[in-house]
C-alpha cells in the first residue's frame, strides 16, 4: 500500500482548537506541508500572535514564540537578526496584522526584513466574539458595527497587500483564498514559494489568506466559503501584488 | 588595573554592554539617552552585531524579546516616556521567562514632562506594568558603576531569565567621569530553552506567556516567585556610607547619592553624626540593612528628585520604627546640597540626634 | 584640594571642549574629576555651559553651584552665574564679547579680548581655548607642560593641524598680559 496523504511532519498530531468549519486547519497544514516539502523544519520558528491562531504554538513542530498582539514581526525581527540562517515567519489575522500590528508590518516590509508573513484575513475579530476588523467589508454586520459598518464614521477596509505594493523593502506580496480546491492548491504553492523566498534571503513576503470564520459571520460552513467567495474576493482581488524577482526577469 | 578613560555615562553602558557580549541593540531616539544608541551604531556594525533604530520603542522591546528568545544577549535602552511604550515588552518578558537587559536615563515627567534628570520613575522601575512580576532595578551613582552595573545586569538577567533594568537619570547619563573598563571574566549561560530551531535534535522549544488554564497560570507565577525570593536572598547591594556611629540614616540612590555624599560631610563638620545607606539594587530592596539601621539611628532622610516614591519602601522596610523625612526636587530639578542638609536638620530635631 | 568651575557662553563657541579639555588634563594628572554638560534642543547658537571638578578626593556631586572658577564667553552667562562665584575666587571675561565689567569686587577679575586675539591670528573658533590658557596660568590647577599629551587624546590624529592651532591658542592665553 502505498501513502498518498498524511499529517505534514511539522504540524502535530494534535486536535486543533478552531471551530468547526473553520480554515485555520487548512492554512496550518498549506504552512507544514511547506516547511516538510523544503526541509526546514529543524532550523524554522515561528512567531504565533493574537487572536484565534495564538494557539499555533501548540500545533506546529518547530520552535515557537508567542508575541504580544500586533508585534510579531518585529519579534520576527529580533530572532532572524540574531540567526540569519533560521527560517521565520509569523502567523497573524488580520486585527492582529492590519489595525494594532500596521506600524510593525509596514516597517518590517520598508526594511525589506527577510521574514515570511502569513497573514489570515477572515474580515472578523474571531477570539473575541466577532467584533469588526480593520478588513470586515463595507456593511458587514458584526458585534461592533451591529448596523454594518458604516464608512463615513469608521472608514474603509484596509487593503494590506495594496498598501505594502508600495513599499519598496516588500518582496513578495500574494493574495489567495482557501474557499475551494483550485484556490487551496495555489495557496500551498504560494505559500512555499514564499519560504523560497526567504531561504534564498530574498526579503520580506507576506501571503494574504482570505479565510472563513462560520461562527462569527453566523453561517454555516459551506455558506461561509460561498460569502468568502461572493464578497471578499471582489473586494480583495486574488493574485501577486508585488514580485520584485518576477520583475526583475521580465526585465 | 587598566587605564582610566574619561567616558560620558550613556557612552560607558554602550561599551559596558559590549564587554558583556551583547552584540544586538534595538532603539529609537530619545533625550537624554541618544549617546548611547549612537554609540551603538557606531560599534556594532563593525563587530558583527546588530543595530537598529526600531520604528518605535514598542517594536524595539519586540525585536529584543526576539532575540532573547533565539537565546542570544540583548539589550535596549531609552528615557521615561520610551519606558512606558516598552511597558508591554516588559510584561511578556516577565511571563515568557527571557532575559533581557533595559536602560531608562530617567527625564521628568509625568506625560511628555521634560528632558532634565529625574527618579521620577521609581515606582514604574520597581513596580512594572501588568501582571504579577519582578524587575531587577540597578541604580548606578557614579560612570563606573554604569560599568560594572551593566555586566552585572546582563549576568543577572541571564542567571534569572529576567530582566534587568538599569535606571540611571539625565545626569548620570551626560556626565563624564574617569572609568576603568577592566571588569574581569564575563559570566555567560547555556540557554537550551531557546527558541532557534530544533535542527530535528530536540522537541520543539516554546516561548509563550498564554495560560487559559488558571491553575496553570498559578503555578507558573509560583514557580516564578520562587526564582524572585532567590534574588531576594541572594543579589541584595548597597553601600553603607559613614554609618558606623551615625544618628541620622540618609537613604538615596543615583544621583542624589552624590549630593548626599556632600551634605553628609557638611553635616559632619558641624558635628551631626549622618550617614548614608545607598540602595545600588531597588529590587530586591536592602530590607534587612534599613531594618538594622533602625534600630540604630534616631530618624531617616530620604533624597528623591520625585515626589517621595522610595520613601515608601524605606518606611515599610524600617517598619515605620523611625522617623522618615522626605527631601525630594522634581521637574528635572536636583537638590543641592543646601536641600539635603535642611533634611538633616529636621530630622535632627525631629529624631532628636544631636547637633 | 578640590577646584570647581563653570565654563558658559553660546553653543558653538566650545564651552563644552574647554570643560573636556580640563577633565583631561586632571585624568592624566590622576585627579578625580567630573564633566557635566547642560543639554538641551538647542544644538548650537542656544546658551551651553559645563561644569568641571577637579579634586584629590574622589567627588560628590558633579554639579557646581558655587564655582571657584568662571569662564564666561557671553553677557547671560556673567549675568547668570557673577553672584555664585565663591569669594576668593576668580572671573575669566573674553572681554571682546562682554562689554560691562564684573560688579563683585571680593573676586578676581581677568579681562581677555578672547575672541578679537582669535581673529586676529586666524583662530577664529579658539577663543575658548585662549580663556583657558589664562585658566591655567591664573589658577596653576593643571601643569601647562601637559597640554600637549591632552590634545593628543581629544583632538582627532586625522585633524593634527588643529592640535598646533590650539596649543597656540592656549599658549597665547597663557602668556597674555591685560
Amino acid at each position: 500500500m502505498t501513502t498518498v496523504f498524511d499529517r505534514p511532519h511539522a504540524l502535530k498530531d494534535v486536535a486543533l482548537h478552531y471551530c468547526p468549519g473553520c480554515t485555520h486547519g487548512i492554512i496550518h497544514r498549506l504552512v507544514a506541508q511547506a516547511i516538510d516539502e523544503l526541509g526546514i523544519e529543524g532550523r524554522s520558528v515561528g512567531i504565533a500572535s493574537v487572536g484565534c491562531s495564538v494557539l499555533t504554538y501548540n500545533y506546529f513542530n518547530v520552535d515557537m514564540i508567542q508575541a504580544a498582539h500586533g508585534r510579531a514581526p518585529a519579534v520576527a525581527t529580533g530572532v532572524k537578526r540574531a540567526y540569519p540562517d533560521n527560517i521565520v515567519f509569523t502567523y497573524q489575522g488580520d486585527g492582529d496584522l492590519a489595525a494594532i500590528g500596521t506600524a510593525e508590518t509596514v516597517h518590517s516590509a520598508a526594511r525589506g526584513e527577510n521574514i515570511t508573513v502569513i497573514f489570515v484575513n477572515n474580515a472578523i475579530y474571531g477570539m473575541t466574539g466577532g467584533q469588526m476588523a480593520p478588513t470586515s467589508l463595507p456593511g458587514q454586520v458584526t458585534q461592533t458595527s451591529p448596523y454594518g459598518r458604516d464608512v463615513k464614521t469608521v472608514g474603509y477596509p484596509v487593503r494590506v497587500c495594496e498598501l505594502l505594493r508600495e513599499v519598496d523593502g516588500a518582496a513578495y506580496l500574494e493574495r489567495v483564498a482557501v474557499n475551494d480546491v483550485k484556490n487551496v492548491k495555489n495557496a500551498a504553492r504560494a505559500i512555499k514559494k514564499a519560504f523560497q523566498y526567504q531561504m534564498e534571503g530574498k526579503g520580506f513576503s507576506l501571503i494574504e489568506i482570505l479565510s472563513t470564520c462560520p461562527t462569527n459571520w453566523g453561517f454555516t460552513p459551506d455558506k461561509a466559503l460561498e460569502w468568502l467567495e461572493q464578497n471578499m474576493i471582489p473586494y480583495y482581488p486574488l493574485g501577486v501584488y508585488k514580485d520584485k524577482y518576477a520583475e526583475k526577469e521580465a526585465e | 588595573m587598566a587605564e582610566k578613560v574619561l567616558m560620558k555615562g550613556n557612552e560607558a553602558i554602550a561599551e559596558a554592554a559590549l564587554m558583556a557580549g551583547c552584540r544586538h541593540y534595538f532603539g529609537y531616539p530619545i533625550t537624554p539617552q541618544t549617546e548611547l544608541t549612537a554609540y551603538m551604531a557606531k560599534r556594532l556594525p563593525k563587530m558583527d552585531g546588530v543595530f537598529l533604530q526600531a520604528e518605535s520603542e514598542l517594536a524595539a522591546i519586540n525585536m529584543v524579546i526576539g532575540v532573547s528568545a533565539a537565546g542570544k544577549r540583548v539589550m535596549t535602552s531609552s528615557s521615561s516616556p520610551g519606558i512606558s511604550l516598552k511597558g508591554e515588552g516588559l510584561s511578556y518578558l516577565a511571563g515568557c521567562d527571557l532575559p533581557a537587559f533595559v536602560v531608562n536615563v530617567q527625564r521628568g515627567g509625568p506625560g511628555l514632562g521634560g528632558i532634565q534628570p529625574s527618579q521620577s520613575d521609581y515606582f514604574q522601575a520597581t513596580r512594572g506594568t501588568h501582571g504579577d512580576y519582578r524587575t531587577i532595578v540597578l541604580a548606578p551613582d557614579s560612570v563606573q558603576e554604569m560599568v560594572s552595573l551593566t555586566i552585572k545586569g546582563f549576568e543577572l538577567a541571564d542567571k534569572y531569565r529576567m530582566t534587568a533594568m538599569l535606571l540611571a537619570d539625565g545626569t548620570l547619563g551626560q556626565m563624564m567621569e574617569p572609568v576603568s573598563l577592566d571588569q574581569g571574566e564575563i559570566v555567560t549561560f547555556e540557554k537550551p530553552w531557546a527558541a532557534n530551531g530544533t535542527k530535528m535534535q530536540r522537541p520543539n522549544n516554546i516561548i509563550n506567556s498564554l495560560s487559559l488554564i488558571p491553575e496553570e497560570l498559578e503555578q507558573w507565577n509560583l514557580t516564578r516567585f520562587k526564582r524572585y525570593d532567590i534574588v531576594e536572598q541572594n543579589e541584595v547591594m548597597y553601600e553603607e556610607y559613614m554609618m558606623e556611629d551615625a544618628e541620622i540614616c540618609l537613604v538615596s540612590f543615583g544621583i542624589t547619592a552624590r549630593v548626599s555624599k556632600n551634605a553628609i560631610a557638611e553635616a559632619r563638620a558641624k558635628g551631626i553624626k549622618a550617614g548614608m545607606i545607598r540602595p545600588i539594587t531597588l529590587w530586591p530592596f536592602p530590607k534587612k540593612p534599613l531594618l538594622a539601621a533602625a534600630q540604630k539611628v534616631k530618624a531617616f532622610v530620604t533624597v528623591e528628585m520625585n515626589m517621595g516614591q522610595m520613601i515608601e519602601d524605606v518606611e515599610l522596610a524600617t517598619r515605620c520604627l523611625k522617623p522618615v523625612i522626605s527631601c525630594t526636587r522634581c521637574g528635572g530639578v536636583i537638590p543641592s546640597p543646601n536641600d539635603v542638609m535642611a533634611a538633616i536638620d529636621k530630622a535632627c530635631e525631629i529624631g532628636g540626634a544631636a547637633k | 584640594m578640590t577646584s570647581q568651575i563653570i565654563f558658559a557662553g553660546f553653543g558653538g563657541q566650545g564651552i563644552l571642549f574647554s570643560g573636556k579639555f580640563l577633565a583631561y588634563n586632571g585624568l592624566i594628572a590622576g585627579k578625580y574629576l567630573s564633566w557635566l554638560p547642560s543639554y538641551g534642543p538647542e544644538m548650537r547658537g542656544g546658551t551651553a555651559n559645563c561644569s568641571v571638578i577637579l579634586s584629590d578626593t574622589p567627588v560628590g556631586s558633579p554639579i557646581v553651584t558655587y564655582p571657584d572658577m568662571l569662564v564666561v564667553m557671553n553677557n547671560p552667562s556673567l549675568d547668570k552665574y557673577e553672584d555664585a562665584v565663591v569669594p576668593g575666587g576668580k572671573i575669566f571675561v573674553d572681554s571682546s564679547l562682554i562689554e560691562r565689567k564684573v560688579k563683585r569686587t571680593d573676586v578676581d577679575v581677568f579681562y581677555v579680548p578672547a575672541t578679537a586675539m582669535a581673529a586676529e591670528n586666524g583662530l577664529d573658533t579658539l577663543a575658548n581655548m585662549i580663556l583657558v590658557g589664562k585658566l591655567i596660568k591664573e589658577s596653576g590647577i593643571v601643569d601647562f607642560s601637559s597640554v600637549d599629551a591632552v590634545l593628543d587624546k581629544i583632538v582627532s590624529a586625522k585633524r593634527a593641524e588643529l592640535k598646533a592651532f590650539n596649543k597656540q591658542a592656549l599658549q597665547m592665553g597663557y602668556n597674555y598680559q591685560g
